[in-house]
């Protein structure tokens, strides 16, 4: 029995496999990103894009590319520099009966709309005692890429993932995007959509099955192994990927999930992959004090602590703004060095 | 600026509402409005000299200038605006009492002196179709739109059967029936969802409007300028309504604006503006009917200065020492209450005596919101996890 210390009902079973079938194209993450918009408004005219470039310019990473040929500028909305103003836009329209996707081009200017994202769109059916259902998605590319400096650079899950009401999707593969970002786009709740800049132009193969969706708060156990669990979700899964290769070339099988969801969070699988390892790391390229790796750690302690062999480790960025210069930002961004380390640590390898 | 008495002298206003300082009130002796005590000299609308600019125009409601039949509401309706006016006054009298009883706590702040507005504008749409969104002085706006006081007063005492389940208390009444969108308490932050809420109007085709109100207070957040400039170029249906009454807080209007006609900063996104008398029901009715057939239904975004006052401090707690001396009783002379009930009386539409007996029901039925609501339930402890997600089963782990 694995100890559990909430109540709270269990989470879907997380697939072991990506369901891939015969209906797959390759895509790059944003072409992914795109069809699930497309499909999801074709299917329902409730659905707008509204955010700066998205229209005219095709998107400031051309996520939505054509899409206002498509759907023409009543529902691909170019906005003006006004992240409060767009942002409480689609806010009211969703208390309205529509279901607006608001493009940030980047989660960092998502700063400027933060009373809106967070202390309206969350708190809106829960102060109205369940009246109002606040439909919408805020969508863009979160966390560093590359030496763009600290004001450009924030991971903003875990601020997001502090405020009940909100949920929030930070997918790994073009294909969780798509399937993630159409039940994003489903969902009745607000959802903050965290992609990444240098993910956009990653190629792989992605679903086209009619329908395709991924329900939120499902991990995916992206490899499997006996020895130690690698927890890492959006750029970080990379880097445990690789992290996982070179510890097979030393004889270890590391076990790799991505939890795909930040909230809700599937722990029950990550609890199932350390009850099998006893042994945890996780990788977060966010700033390490109250981050998701530290939910991780706290919520794995919680409930298999009688399971570990050794300290959980994180693997994060460091407690410091990101800086600019190249050697300072690798010195930033947790590799797949580190993890390995961190690994080896656990495993007392040393 | 016009002087103000004398622009009331020269319409001729001042002699008619002299008159009416003779004239026994329902409302003395509740502690909240006593007798007026001077001749309603105080136009609440200084109408500035114009023009102002060379290329701008606006209107002006001062108060007296319109009756009800050139608004095209009945006899009957006119007894109706009163009594929601009366309602609100009631209802937030005992809610200072149940405070302090403290059957109520948290922010209480209190919107006796402004019924005016909520029940001219609410009269001037079509309710339940379009939308009002408020901030936190937000009882009065919620019961001129029907919602019952007894579901007002349960969620102020933090009952279940509270308008927002107790989840949401004085600052956040919400009715999605009425489409009375919220009260909102972060000042400035519902001005983007208004537009919002325009937007969703316009975007299914519907010719639904949005009056979005707001204080003083809130024309310096940018979100006023963000909220303004999206309505202005998606061209959305939505009357922003500035209420000023005067204060926010404890800072007089003129203390802090640099433009102090509010109602013109609406020209810096080409707006039609104007600017109305919140002491006369009347004047607000026929203001925001205009704003809203002749602009938001057209899918023009327009801004209304309401000047009014609030009669109480900002909050239950605050004393109002920053007012000056005789501030409060001079504004009072003026109130929109004593006002129509003269207009009733002068119209022959009911006598002093028919007044009484609205008032009375209504002080009854606010006496029976407070037992309901003091019988009902408070929520179940569990409550406190619904409504958080659509879901009912979304996982909480910690
Ligand atoms: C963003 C924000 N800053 C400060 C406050 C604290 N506060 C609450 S009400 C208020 C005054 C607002 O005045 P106004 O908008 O004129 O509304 P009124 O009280 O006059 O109805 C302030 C400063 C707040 N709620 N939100």
């Amino acid at each position: 029995m694995i100890p559990k210390s909430a109540p709270g009902p269990s989470t879907p079973q997380s697939e072991f496999q990506i369901p891939h079938s015969n209906d797959m194209a390759t895509l790059q993450f944003r072409e992914a990103l795109r069809a699930a918009m497309t499909e999801e408004m074709e299917r329902d005219e409730n659905i707008f894009l509204i955010g700066e470039e998205v229209a005219e310019y095709d998107g400031a990473y051309k996520v939505s590319k054509g899409m206002l040929d498509q759907f023409g500028s009543d529902r691909v909305i170019d906005s003006p520099i006004s992240e409060l103003g767009f942002a409480g836009l689609g806010i009211g329209a969703a208390m309205n009966g529509l279901r607006p996707i608001v493009e940030f081009m980047t989660f960092n200017f998502s700063f400027v709309a933060f009373d809106q994202v967070i202390n309206n769109a969350p708190n809106m059916r829960y102060m109205s005692g369940g009246q109002f259902d606040v439909p919408i998605v805020f969508r863009g590319p979160n966390g560093a890429a590359g030496q763009l400096a600290a004001t450009h650079s924030n991971s903003t899950e875990a601020l997001y993932s502090n405020f009940p009401g909100l949920k929030v999707v930070a997918p790994s593969i073009p294909d969780d995007g798509k399937g993630l970002l159409k039940s994003a786009i489903r969902d009745d709740d607000p959802v903050v959509f965290l992609e990444s800049e240098l993910m956009y132009g990653m190629k792989d193969e992605v679903s086209e099955e009619a329908d395709y969706t991924i329900p939120l708060g499902t991990a995916r156990v992206a490899r499997e192994g006996d020895d130690v669990t690698i927890v890492a979700h959006s750029k970080s899964y990379h880097v445990a990927l690789q992290a996982a290769d070179q510890l097979a070339e030393q004889g270890y099988e590391a076990e790799v999930i991505d939890p795909r969801t930040i909230k809700p969070l599937d722990i029950e699988t990550i609890v199932q992959s350390v009850v099998k390892t006893n042994r945890l790391v996780v990788v977060d390229e966010s700033n390490p004090f109250a981050s998701v790796a530290s939910e991780v750690t706290h919520q794995v302690q919680d409930r298999a602590f009688d399971y570990l062999d050794a300290p959980i480790l994180r693997v994060t960025a460091p407690d410091t703004p990101a800086p600019y210069a190249p050697n300072l930002m690798d010195e930033y961004m947790p590799s797949a060095e580190e993890t390995v380390d961190a690994c080896r640590r656990v495993l007392y390898a040393e | 600026m016009a002087d103000t008495n004398d622009q009331a002298k020269a319409d001729g206003t001042t002699d008619k509402a002299a008159t009416t300082e003779k004239q026994s009130s329902p409302l003395s002796g509740d502690g909240a409005s006593d007798e007026p005590e001077g001749p309603w000299t105080q136009q609440s609308i200084d109408i500035p000299e114009g023009p102002l600019e060379e290329t701008v125009s606006f209107d002006t409601y001062p108060a007296d200038q319109v009756g009800h039949e050139d608004l095209g509401i009945e006899d009957e309706e006119v007894l109706d605006l009163l009594r929601s006016m009366l309602l609100q006054r009631r209802f937030e009298n005992r809610c200072r009492q149940m405070y302090q009883q403290q059957k109520i706590s948290g922010f209480l702040h209190l919107y006796i002196g402004q019924e005016a507005v909520s029940t001219g504008s609410i009269n001037a749409i079509r309710l339940g179709e379009d939308s009002v969104i408020t901030a936190y002085r937000d009882h009065g706006m919620g019961l001129a739109m029907g919602m019952t006081p007894e579901e007002c007063m349960a969620e102020l005492f933090g009952k279940e059967t509270g308008c927002s389940k107790g989840k949401g208390g004085s600052m956040h009444f919400f009715d999605n029936e009425r489409k009375m969108m919220g009260g909102h308490a972060i000042v400035g932050a519902h001005l983007p969802l208004s537009t919002g809420i325009a937007f969703a109007n316009k975007y299914r085709g519907e010719d639904n409007v949005c009056l979005c109100f707001f204080g003083d207070g809130a024309m310096h957040q940018g979100a006023f300028r963000e909220a303004c400039n999206l309505a202005g170029i998606y061209d959305l249906p939505v009357v922003f309504i500035c209420e000023n009454n005067q204060y926010a807080m404890g800072t007089a209007v003129d203390r802090v604006v640099s433009k102090p006609d509010l109602f013109k900063h609406g020209y810096n996104f080409d707006f039609p503006c104007s600017l109305a008398s919140g002491m006369d029901v009347f004047s607000v009715n026929k203001a925001v009917k205009d704003h809203v057939e002749n602009y938001a239904r057209k899918g023009q975004p327009s801004m209304l200065e309401v000047r009014t006052y609030r009669y109480q401090g900002h909050s239950i707690t605050d004393p109002a020492e920053y007012r000056a001396e005789n501030e409060l009783d001079q504004r009072k002379s003026e109130d929109a209450i004593h006002r129509l009930q003269q207009y009733i009386v002068d119209h022959d539409l009911a006598t002093n005596e028919d007044i009484d007996a609205i008032d009375s029901e209504v002080q009854e039925e606010v006496a029976d919101a407070i037992d309901a609501a003091d019988a009902a339930d408070f929520p179940d402890d569990e409550a406190i996890y619904d409504h958080i997600y659509a879901q009912e089963d979304y996982p909480f782990t910690t």
